[in-house]
């Protein structure tokens, strides 16, 4: 086993590491220790401050916000994915009046922090008089945000993109919107599909931000947990964390899935075989240099 | 225009509280991470483990739950007293670790293997090896995507407000809680915005002049 950092070890690299692996050991134990230790002293595992937990209705509860929580992902995730759409072609666009504009609101919305969104839109837009409840303020900063960060991702996949598959779909009489819609974007949502779910985790867990403009989600539940007898506030915030991180968890295993599946079929020479009429740029070239010679032979 | 010239001492006090909890969770976040960056691309099994484990439950965990984990779980562990600015700092800093480690892994694993094999070839010791070969290579890498950590570090920093620490959101609570302070939440709100756009701006003019400048000629 070989990196760039080491080479594969001999007898006195093996000592050094078993000792670096006996003191990463011997530290983690320590924190580790250090954290239990600290929770005995202070009755954090006495069941008093577990027993909130055996009731059904905290569960049902529970369940209630988890739901809250995919509400606001969901369609966070559905609205900024189509905003992200419409950006990114609007940013490809070859009009000057279309792509400046939505250039800057793009760029103005990547900068400014979620949070602050989220609290223009519930603290803020009642200046105005307009009211706007927890779960839409949520919903509508998380579009916004995530909706313009999925653009730059859409617009770096097209842009990255071989400049011959857009003029061959000019070439086959495509207009704008055929060669937009049919050629550059199919590919560009493939070769982005790892950033598009990395960006929807993120959005998952920016749901969670929702719990200081007091959207009822899943951390709310935890504070409002806390104030029960006992005040579990550390067990509480264990099993809400717990949940996140199965949530996100699975999404990105997801990802990792989607991922190889994608890479499988495209360009893999694996597959390519299997496939005669695979024609990536190479096969192309050399068929088109081989049709050459053989006008020049004949 | 009353919102900052009247108020001109909340917003001194919302400036420096954002500025310090960005430099000192990015003082923190950037040792940690170096720590389990290091970690995760050593030959020792354990230590990889370790960092995995480490980078995988952070950062599938939401930055307001590591808040609310530092920020209300300290007191409960009847530990010696710490302000809530502290305890957000130190929140901020093990959250972005994660992210400053995979960064520094992924620039790492760009350095070809053949660039360290040949210079141990040619008989350099690791010590060389690491700041002649790899490192300066690594680095050219590692800066744009670092600068990206560090803009979203400044842009988390608004979370602290959330758990009253006085960066600039919590200006918008102040200014309303108060009767003889001027300005709407909106207007507030408004203003933090485009101090951020502008901070976001300047530190992605400055990506973009490292990047120019030590870009890889390959």
């Amino acid at each position: 086993m070989s990196s760039v950092l080491y080479d594969v070890p001999g007898p006195r690299a093996q000592r050094r590491n078993a000792i670096l692996a006996a003191v990463t050991i011997v530290v983690v134990a320590a924190i580790v220790a250090f954290v239990v230790w600290r929770f005995v002293l202070s009755g954090q595992f006495a069941a008093t401050k577990w027993n909130v937990f055996t009731y059904t209705t905290v569960w049902v509860q529970i369940s209630s916000m988890l739901l809250n929580t995919l509400k606001a992902f969901a369609a966070a995730a559905v609205l900024s994915l189509a905003v992200g759409f419409v950006l990114a072609i609007g940013r490809l666009s070859e009009h000057k009046w279309v792509r400046i504009p939505v250039a800057v609101i793009t760029e103005v919305f990547r900068a400014i922090p979620v949070l602050v969104l989220m609290m223009i839109l519930y603290y803020g837009l009642p200046t105005l008089g307009i009211k706007m409840e927890p779960y839409w303020a949520v919903v509508l900063a998380l579009m916004a945000y995530n909706g313009s960060v999925l653009a730059e991702a859409l617009r770096a996949g097209v842009e990255s993109l071989p400049r011959g598959q857009k003029e061959a779909g000019y070439a086959i009489g495509l207009r704008k919107s055929g060669v937009m819609m049919l050629i550059l974007l199919p590919q560009a949502v493939r070769a982005m599909l790892p950033v598009i779910i990395a960006q929807l985790v993120v959005t998952m867990k920016d749901t969670a931000l929702g719990f200081i403009i007091t959207y009822h989600e899943l951390l709310y539940y935890a504070k409002l947990l806390s104030t029960q007898p006992g005040r579990p506030i550390l067990q509480a915030a264990l099993i809400i964390g717990g949940i996140y991180i199965v949530m996100c968890l699975l999404l990105s295993w997801f990802a990792n899935w989607l991922e190889k599946r994608t890479h499988r079929s495209p360009k893999n020479p694996h597959a390519a075989q299997n496939d005669p009429a695979a024609d990536d740029e190479a096969t192309m070239t050399s068929v088109i240099a081989a049709q050459d010679l053989g006008r020049g032979g004949a | 225009m009353d919102v900052i010239s009247e108020n001109l001492d909340l917003w001194q006090q919302g400036i420096g509280f954002t500025l310090l909890v960005f430099f000192f969770g990015g003082l923190i976040a950037l040792v940690l991470g170096t720590i389990v960056g290091a970690m995760r691309v050593s030959p020792v099994p354990i230590a990889r483990a370790v960092g995995t484990l480490y980078v995988n439950l952070i950062r599938n965990t939401p930055l307001t739950l590591v808040f609310f984990f530092f920020v209300f779980g300290y007191s409960a562990l009847a530990l010696p007293n710490l302000s809530n600015t502290v305890l957000g700092i130190l929140a901020i800093g093990v959250y972005t670790a994660t992210y400053v480690a995979e960064t520094l892994r992924a620039g790492i694993n760009t350095v070809p293997v053949g660039q360290a094999e040949a210079a141990r070839a040619i008989g350099l010791p690791f010590g060389q090896v690491m700041s002649v070969v790899v490192l300066p290579q690594a680095f050219r890498s590692v800066v744009p995507p670092l600068m990206s950590v560090i803009i979203a570090l400044l842009k988390n920093t608004t979370v602290a407000a959330g758990f009253g620490i006085g960066v600039l959101p919590l200006l918008q609570s102040t200014i309303s809680n108060s009767h003889t302070r001027p300005g709407t939440p909106m207007e507030v709100l408004l203003w933090v915005a485009a101090i951020f756009v502008a901070l976001v701006m300047l530190l992605t003019w400055l990506q973009r002049a490292l990047e120019n400048r030590w870009r890889i000629a390959r």
